[in-house]
């Protein structure tokens, strides 16, 4: 019990220096901009046709569900306000945040987990390159960045899937319902779950290069390295989002 | 009359990982211009010596000299100066595979030429690629190229800074006989062509033979005997001479 206790300990300690590294570095020039121009492309530009998709069907999918008991109770109008509020502030956050988290910090993980094992990172530390700047601070910078701004895409690709869902029963002219969307939104709808995704995309690019700058020696460790990301940033993303929400709660 | 330091100067070098010593005092020196082998068997040490010569693993205690300054006393800034000095070519080539042949040149010279123009970038790739007889492999990714090829290319981003000193890590390893000799020779013309200071871990005779005008023999930690290929192969300790059968 008490190794088990000592190795909490221990990665708590590694994970917060490596996070004090990285505000340490972030400040520190050079500035590797090409580099954090090439992990915005990878992180935000490639991700879009898969957050594309699964906002769509979010949309959709909860219009559709959600139709029959809003009629029920004569709320039908109700259904454009509820499907966006319910993406905004939510559904769209934590549901691309758990995408990102599988795609980009399994991504990221395997990727410096192979570059430690085959010894490229050590080849960049004897050129007197600074691997931390290069591959951490870029990688964790563009999740940062990219995911709230994937979220906000989201959010928007899934108020049109909702807009098709509605109008595969009912009939609503696509002016009206934006207009209800927008007349239903508040500042304190978007403001708290904007924010919140700048920690999902801090912890995302932060877990997955802590866990592939540390992957042990061997190709396993590589699969390690990803899986463990995944399975970190996720339980990390819902810790946040109850955090978010007790914070939001608080003080709104 | 001032004399020239020696390019590295190692003494009682000791290191431990967990409960496995590895490194037992290692004492050694060489000199500008020499290239030294230090031979010896898997797991006796001699990758964790060279990666102590430049940082990428720190040692327990004693003293590493390179050029005449205590490595093991300075700082991130004044280890990566000394670093840009020195060439170190690893066993795998470990080029960044996400980049091009080109690219992994470039993003050698650059980091370590600063305001180098890009036509000055271009011929020096050129030059050093003829060097190495890869000049057509320039706009291919590191997955397409074989054992031997990613070798030559490993040498090549490692000569393209110009270093003073080059750390060869076991540079024949996993390769055939042929291809093991093309390597050895080039090395050879490396160190005539850049009058390099070089040290080359390896457990290949051949390669040591052509390779070294100095060899040093590992064991258990410790520099164990020392002296030319010749004087080596009719040493009259047993377990020094049990090397060259």
């Amino acid at each position: 019990m008490i190794p088990y206790f000592k190795n909490i300990f221990n990665d708590t300690a590694d994970v917060s220096l490596f996070t004090a590294q990285f505000f340490k570095e972030l400040f520190k020039p050079p500035f590797q901009i090409n580099e954090f121009i090439r992990q915005c492309y990878a992180v935000g530009f490639l991700s879009l046709p898969l957050v594309t998709i699964t906002g769509f069907i979010m949309g959709l999918v909860l219009t559709i569900q959600s139709r029959p008991t809003m009629v029920q109770f004569g709320a039908e109008s109700w259904l454009p306000s509820m499907v966006s509020l319910s993406l905004i502030r939510e559904i769209a956050p934590v549901i691309i945040a758990l995408i990102c988290a599988g795609k980009i910090a399994s991504g990221i993980g395997a990727e410096l987990g192979s570059m430690k094992v085959t010894e490229q990172i050590d080849a960049m530390e004897v050129s007197a390159v600074n691997p931390y700047s290069y591959l951490v601070v870029t990688r964790i910078l563009a999740t940062t960045l990219m995911v709230p701004i994937l979220v906000l895409y989201a959010d928007l690709v899934g108020i049109l899937g909702g807009y098709i869902g509605y109008n595969i029963h009912g009939n609503m002219s696509m002016f009206r319902y934006f207009s209800e969307v927008i007349e239903s939104l508040e500042f304190l709808d978007i403001f708290p779950a904007i924010i919140k995704t700048f920690f999902f995309g801090f912890f995302i690019g932060m877990i997955g290069c802590y866990k592939g700058f540390n992957a042990a020696k061997g190709t396993a460790s590589v699969g390690i390295a990803a899986n463990s990301a995944v399975v970190s940033a996720s339980l990390s993303i819902f810790i946040i989002d109850m955090l978010a929400v007790q914070i939001t709660d608080l003080f709104f | 009359m001032k004399t020239t330091p020696p390019a590295i100067k190692i003494e009682n070098l000791h290191k431990t990982f967990g409960t496995n010593k590895i490194l037992k005092g290692i004492r050694l020196a060489v000199n500008q211009g020499e290239d030294l082998v230090i031979l010896g068997r898997s797991g006796t040490g001699k990758s964790v010596t060279i990666k102590c010569m430049v940082g990428l693993i720190e040692a327990d205690k004693g003293k590493i000299e390179v050029f005449g300054t205590d490595i093991t006393k300075l700082n991130k800034k004044e280890l990566n100066a000394i670093r840009t000095r020195i060439g170190f070519m690893f066993q795998n080539g470990a080029l960044y595979d996400s980049m091009s042949v080109r690219q992994n040149l470039t993003f050698a010279l650059k980091h370590h030429t600063k305001d180098i123009s890009p036509e000055e970038i271009e011929t020096r790739i050129v030059e050093t690629l003829e060097s190495v007889g890869l000049s057509e492999s320039i706009d291919k990714m590191p997955a397409e190229l074989s054992g031997g090829m990613i070798k030559r290319i490993g040498l090549a981003r490692t000569i393209i800074i110009k270093p003073e000193i080059v750390l060869y890590d076991e540079p024949t390893a996993g390769l055939d006989t042929i291809t093991a000799r093309e390597i050895s020779e080039l090395i050879l013309s490396v160190q005539k062509k850049y009058k390099t200071t070089s040290i080359i871990i390896t457990h290949d005779l051949a390669c040591a033979k052509l390779t070294g005008n100095r060899i040093m023999i590992l064991n258990e930690g410790i520099i164990h005997a020392e002296g030319t290929y010749a004087e080596l192969e009719k040493s009259k300790d047993e377990w020094v001479r049990s090397f060259f059968i």
